[in-house]
Order: structure tokens, then C-alpha cells, then sequence
């Protein structure tokens, strides 16, 4: 590899069934994944789900337990971490403290030997509005400046493949907004490759091209951030992405068009082509954004799911939309987001109410009947780890 | 602990003190009051007994109070080698207890971090000599490189040490006297800022295209240095004054007598109290300076 170039562009990255294991747990479950070259690409799961892994898998600081790792095509599974054409933005920014800003940012220049490392690391400390700090020690930034250091330090070396580790986890949010625009900026300017975890879902669905949603060391679901949401083929999908309201019921006719769905006695109509499974049990959602309120029964009307009535049991107002619970009998509550297009909510406390939707708005999703579709507990690493030990222990006994 | 505070904490000392209050000069004043008596004291009867002349006609170690500046010129005169050997004996021992020290703090602060056990197990051995006297470990030490001990023999077999020489009495086995007794000095300093290196700083000079090597050199040595700094001061200060390692009854011989053994016999043999003193002064001095010039030239004061 010839480490003194820079990359011209961004490098495909290609897992082909990665698989890592901790004592006593699985962080990563045969992971194939391919990330096309020049692609801001986002991994998104809560804590615990291995994307975090993932990366250090790609960064070569952890070693899969089986499987392959290519980048631009070469097979980089038993390469040193050193010598991978990768570099990375810690979630802790990790820069040196006993050197200046400039000399962190020179450092995997001068590693490598390229000529003119400092002017080069003025350059990458003036694209993140740096420069003036350049003597400084790190210690003396604020966070958000330590961040852009630490962008600066990955990007000035131009990798093929640049990871991010959740490194706007700990900017508040308007920071955060301005380095999401300023990344992406990046990102199109100099035309690397982008992989990005992280936990929060708004930062990934405006930032990347792919988002891919992992749960348990697996992906549930990949796509462009608009289709993931709009169409959401699980349930896990269907709530860490957004909210959903969710119902399960049984398919009671199944036409070209659509399928229809009867939870608790109504019968909701949703596209077949948007549905993942057509006949028994199946769930079925819609977002709540898509539901509009009627304070009286609204005439049926083909193409519209009518739900109702239901009593309101919640309003909160969150300034640009308000946040309706309705209890419907036989349904349970149901959650809807109204534009507040009047000065304060249209519907209140104990109020009886009716919702519809277009049917072209549901979706179906493909879990099994029986899962009971729950976004499992934000839970870090260790914990899971801990509670895999203590089932794992629980079983021995048992057995 | 208090090791890795020496030569370092130029952060606490710049801070300017808000207020004086009353409070803190009564607690002061016990230290203060110490210092002055058993510091301070002792320090001005030593430079002015430096400068005594023997009485007339006196007994042996008969003197009287003068201003004999001679006796500096005298001392330094007569007695440069041996400053040359103390100060050339010290840095051998701070070098070796540098090299053995730095492993081995580095595999108990930053590798044995996954067992805690091994990790205190491994300090308490670092400390466990301190549980003998020194002087009893240094006579051990004297037996085992003995003439007649296995280890000559074993050397002399091997051809290493000719058949007519000895391991004691020479400059090899006072440097180990003092590599020895002073290591846990400088392996603590080096461990406790070597226990606190982040090792995320690591990963990130490996994610940065430095090979483990590099790594090291550029993150984890420079990161490490205010433990090195202290625990080269620790080591060096005393191991230049020692007078216990080259002395003919320990590990040494006539031929290997640094300034603290000639310290000694002028005070406790010769009676010679005022070239005594001049040397302790001049010793003290010379110390001082090496150890100013080497704390400026390391520039510990921005790690931390």
C-alpha cells in the first residue's frame, strides 16, 4: 500500500459475514455489509447494538472472530491497525494532550512521511475555522473545538474510509446542528468515504446518503433515510426511526391493491405493496404525523382509514407540533403529531375525537406474530454484557 | 501519590494565594518552626563551621570560628575524584534503574490493568525490600558477590571474570548496590503516571498510521514524563551522596570511595570537621544545580 499518497477518493468498504465475540456475548452476528465508495454512510442502534464494534472492527483496534473486512477491494482483515488506510474521530476526541492543535493534526502526516505536514494541517484547521487556535494545547478548547480538532486530525490524511464514532455526542444542539452541516460539507468536498455511528436518529437521517439500522449485532433494515422511515419493515425499525403507531390483528382479505386488517373489530386497509406479510397474523403501522383529527365522525370515505372515537388523554405542546394520546377501546392509545396551523390545540383533555388517514400511509411489517414488537431498553455494552453472563450462568444451572 | 509531585506541580505553585489569613500562618507555624530548627539551623552551622581554622597548639578536631575560604579550595583540590565517581556512579544507577524501572512499571500500570490482583501483588513486591533495612539487604548483597560466593565461582568458570578477580570493591558492583536499592524510588513515580495513561491515546497514534513503536516514543513516553523526571530525581540525589554502597565494609573499596564516604571518615575518623562541612556544602550545591539545569531542560512544567 502506498501509505505516503493520499487518497484520490473514497474506498468501498465490503464486510463479508463478520462475527465478533465477547466473553460470554455476541456483539456482532455474521454482518455482511457494503458501503459504496464516496457514500455518507450511517450505522444507527441504540447503545449495545455492535455498531460501535463495528467500527473498531474497521479501524483494526479489534480483531473479528470470523469473517473479512475489504477496503477499495483489499482484504484488510489481518492488517495492522497502523497500516490501514483508515482513520477515525473518537467519540472522546483522544487528542494528545502534550501536543499543540497543530501538532495533533500533523501527526499521521508526519507518520507517513508526506512533505509540507504543517502546511498541510493549517489548511485542514482552516476548513474547521481553526487556525487561529493553532498553538494552543487541546486542553484549552471547549468541547466543540476539540471535536473540530479532532476532525481535522482524521481528515487532514485524506483515508479512503473515515469513521466516526458518535463525535457529536457531546455538543449541545446547536453545536451539534452546525457541525452536522459542517461534516457533511466535508464530506462532499473532499469526497471520501463516511461511516458514521451513532444512537441518534435525527443526526443520522440528516446527515447520510444509506442508513442502516442495527439491533443485536445485526442490521434490521438499510436504506435511503426517507425510505427507511416511510417505510419501516420492522417494528424496531418502525419505533427507534421516528414513532409508529402499531397495531396487530389478522389479515381478513388479501386483494391486489391492499389487505385488510382487523385489530379488535376495525378494519384497516393497508397498501400490498407496502405490506412485508399478507396473510395471518400480521402488524401493521402508520406514523403519527400522517393522522389528521376530527372532532366529529368524519363521513367514510374510500382510501381513508377511520379510527374513532377515542378520548384524548394527553396534549403537550412542543411549539411547531402539538402531541395528542388518544385511548381508543379495543385499540389502546394511539399517538398523534398535529401541525399547530391555530394558536393552541384544537382538541383537549377528555375530549372525544376521531383520526384518519390515507391508506397509502400504512405500512406492514415482517416481524413474527407473537414478538411482541418492543424497542428494547437503551442499554450500554456492559450491561448487556452483564445480563448475557447472569442468563448464560442461569441456564448452566438449570441444564 | 506523592512521588510523581515532585518536579511537577509548577501548576499548583503559580497559583496566587487570594487572602492572607490569619488561620493559615498558625498552621503554617509548626512546619515553619521545624524547618527552622532542624533545617535552617544545621544548614548555617555547617557553612560556618566550613569556614573554621584549627586552633593553635590544639587538640585534634579543635576549631575556631574564621573566615578560612582555603578549605573549599583544599577540599576540591584533594578530593575531585571522588565528586567525579559520586556524581558518575549516581548517573550509571539512575540509567540502569531507569531502563529495569520503566518495563516494569509499564507492565504493572498499564498491562496488568485487567487483574488488579497481579497489580497490587506486583507493587507490594516493588515495596516489599523496604520491609529490610537497608543496610542488612546491602550486606546480603556483599555475601552473594563474595569471593568464595557460587556466583564468582560461576563466573570464573564461564571465563566472564578472570581468575584473579572479584565482584566486590569494584565500580560494577557499587553501581549495583545502588541500581538495587534505589529502584522502587524511581519504579512508583513512573507507575503512578503510567497507571493513569489513557490507553484511548493509543489507539488513536495507531488509527494515526504510528506503529507501536512510534506510539510509544511520541505518546506514552512524553505522556509518562513527569514520573520519569521525579523518579530520576529520587534516585539520583541520594544514590550521590550514598556512603553505605561504596564503602570498603559494603559493596565497595578504597578504590571506589564517592564524596559521601570521604564525607564520613573526615567527620567520624579525622575529626576534620570544617573540610567535612566544606565538602557536605559543596556537595549540596553542585547537587542543587544539576538537578535546576535538569528540571529546565526536561521541561516537565507543561505535561501537565
Amino acid at each position: 500500500m502506498a501509505q505516503s499518497d493520499f487518497a484520490e477518493a473514497g474506498a468501498d468498504l465490503e464486510l463479508v459475514g463478520i462475527t465478533k465475540r465477547f466473553p460470554g456475548f455476541t456483539a456482532i452476528d455474521e454482518l455482511d455489509l457494503l458501503i459504496p465508495a464516496g457514500s455518507f454512510f450511517a450505522l444507527l442502534g441504540p447503545s449495545g447494538c455492535g455498531k460501535t464494534t463495528t467500527l473498531r472492527l474497521v479501524a483494526g483496534l479489534e480483531e473479528p472472530t470470523s469473517g473479512r473486512i475489504l477496503i477499495g477491494g483489499k482484504d484488510v482483515t489481518g492488517t495492522k491497525s497502523f497500516k490501514r488506510p483508515v482513520n477515525t474521530v473518537f467519540q472522546s476526541y483522544a487528542l494528545f494532550p502534550h501536543m499543540s492543535v497543530l501538532e495533533n493534526v500533523a501527526f499521521g502526516l508526519r507518520r507517513r512521511g508526506i512533505s509540507d505536514a504543517a502546511g498541510k494541517a493549517h489548511e485542514a484547521l482552516r476548513l474547521v475555522e481553526l487556525d487561529h487556535l493553532a498553538a494552543r494545547k487541546p486542553q484549552q478548547l471547549s468541547g466543540g473545538q476539540q471535536q473540530r480538532v479532532a476532525l481535522a486530525r482524521a481528515v487532514v490524511n485524506r483515508p479512503a474510509l473515515l469513521l466516526l464514532d458518535e463525535p457529536l455526542g457531546a455538543l449541545d444542539l446547536k453545536l451539534r446542528r452546525q457541525m452536522q452541516l459542517e461534516l457533511k460539507s466535508i464530506q462532499s468536498e473532499v469526497g471520501l468515504t463516511f461511516l458514521h455511528v451513532t444512537h441518534d436518529q435525527e443526526e443520522a437521517m440528516t446527515m447520510a446518503d444509506t442508513v442502516a439500522v442495527m439491533n443485536k449485532g445485526r442490521i434490521e433494515q438499510m436504506g435511503a433515510p426517507e425510505e427507511l422511515y416511510e417505510l419501516p419493515k420492522t417494528a424496531f425499525v418502525a419505533n427507534f426511526l421516528g414513532q409508529s403507531n402499531l397495531f396487530t390483528g389478522d389479515v381478513t382479505s388479501s386483494e391486489k391493491a391492499s389487505i385488510i386488517v382487523d385489530v379488535g373489530g376495525v378494519k384497516i386497509e393497508v397498501p400490498t405493496s407496502r405490506a412485508q406479510r399478507h396473510t395471518g397474523e400480521v402488524t401493521i403501522g402508520v406514523r403519527p404525523e400522517k393522522l389528521m383529527l376530527y372532532t366529529s365522525a368524519p363521513t367514510a370515505t374510500p382510501g381513508v382509514n377511520v379510527l374513532g372515537p377515542g378520548r384524548v388523554t394527553d396534549v403537550s405542546f412542543s411549539g411547531v407540533s402539538t402531541q395528542y394520546l388518544v385511548a381508543v377501546p379495543g385499540l389502546g392509545v394511539i399517538t398523534v403529531f398535529a401541525q399547530n396551523m391555530e394558536f393552541g390545540p384544537v382538541a383537549h383533555i377528555g375530549e372525544e375525537i376521531w383520526m384518519s388517514w390515507k391508506v397509502e400511509h400504512g405500512f406492514g411489517l415482517a416481524d413474527e406474530p407473537g414478538i411482541v414488537p418492543r424497542f428494547s431498553a437503551d442499554t450500554d455494552t456492559a450491561t448487556i454484557a452483564t445480563q448475557r453472563r447472569h442468563q448464560l450462568l442461569a441456564e448452566i444451572e438449570e441444564g | 501519590m506523592a512521588f510523581a509531585a515532585i518536579g511537577s506541580n509548577s501548576t499548583q505553585t503559580e497559583q496566587v494565594p487570594r487572602r492572607r489569613s490569619k488561620v493559615a500562618i498558625i498552621l503554617l507555624l509548626p512546619g515553619l518552626a521545624y524547618l527552622a530548627l532542624f533545617f535552617l539551623t544545621p544548614l548555617v552551622s555547617l557553612v560556618m563551621t566550613s569556614l573554621q581554622t584549627p586552633v593553635e597548639f590544639g587538640d585534634v578536631g579543635q576549631y575556631q570560628a574564621a573566615f578560612q575560604i582555603e578549605n573549599y579550595a583544599i577540599v576540591v583540590g584533594a578530593y575531585w575524584p571522588h565528586f567525579l565517581r559520586a556524581f558518575g556512579y549516581a548517573l550509571a544507577a539512575t540509567f540502569f534503574a531507569l531502563v529495569i524501572s520503566y518495563p516494569l512499571a509499564y507492565f504493572i500500570g498499564v498491562k496488568a490493568r485487567r487483574w488488579p490482583l497481579l497489580q497490587a501483588l506486583m507493587l507490594t513486591l516493588v515495596i516489599a525490600p523496604f520491609f529490610i533495612s537497608f543496610l542488612l539487604r546491602t550486606l546480603a548483597w556483599k555475601q552473594l558477590m563474595s569471593d568464595d560466593s557460587g556466583l564468582v565461582s560461576a563466573l570464573k568458570t564461564l571465563t566472564i571474570l578472570p581468575a584473579d578477580g572479584h565482584l566486590t570493591g569494584t565500580a560494577f558492583s557499587v553501581i549495583f548496590g545502588l541500581t538495587y536499592n534505589f529502584l522502587p524510588f524511581m519504579t512508583l513515580p513512573i507507575y503512578t503516571t503510567l497507571e493513569r495513561l489513557d490507553t484511548r491515546y493509543l489507539e488513536a497514534g495507531a488509527d494515526l498510521y504510528a506503529s507501536p513503536f512510534t506510539t510509544f516514543w511520541r505518546v506514552t513516553v512524553p505522556l509518562s514524563m513527569p514520573g520519569v523526571v521525579s523518579g530520576t530525581l529520587l534516585t539520583f540525589i541520594p544514590a550521590s551522596g550514598d556512603y553505605i554502597n561504596a564503602s570498603a565494609s559494603f559493596l565497595g573499596s578504597a578504590q571506589t570511595q564517592m564524596v559521601g564516604n570521604v564525607i564520613e571518615s573526615q567527620f567520624i575518623s579525622l575529626l576534620n570537621y570544617p573540610q567535612a562541612s566544606a565538602l557536605s556544602v559543596l556537595l549540596m550545591g553542585l547537587i542543587l544545580l544539576i538537578v535546576a539545569l535538569y528540571v529546565k531542560r526536561s521541561g516537565t512544567e507543561d505535561l501537565l
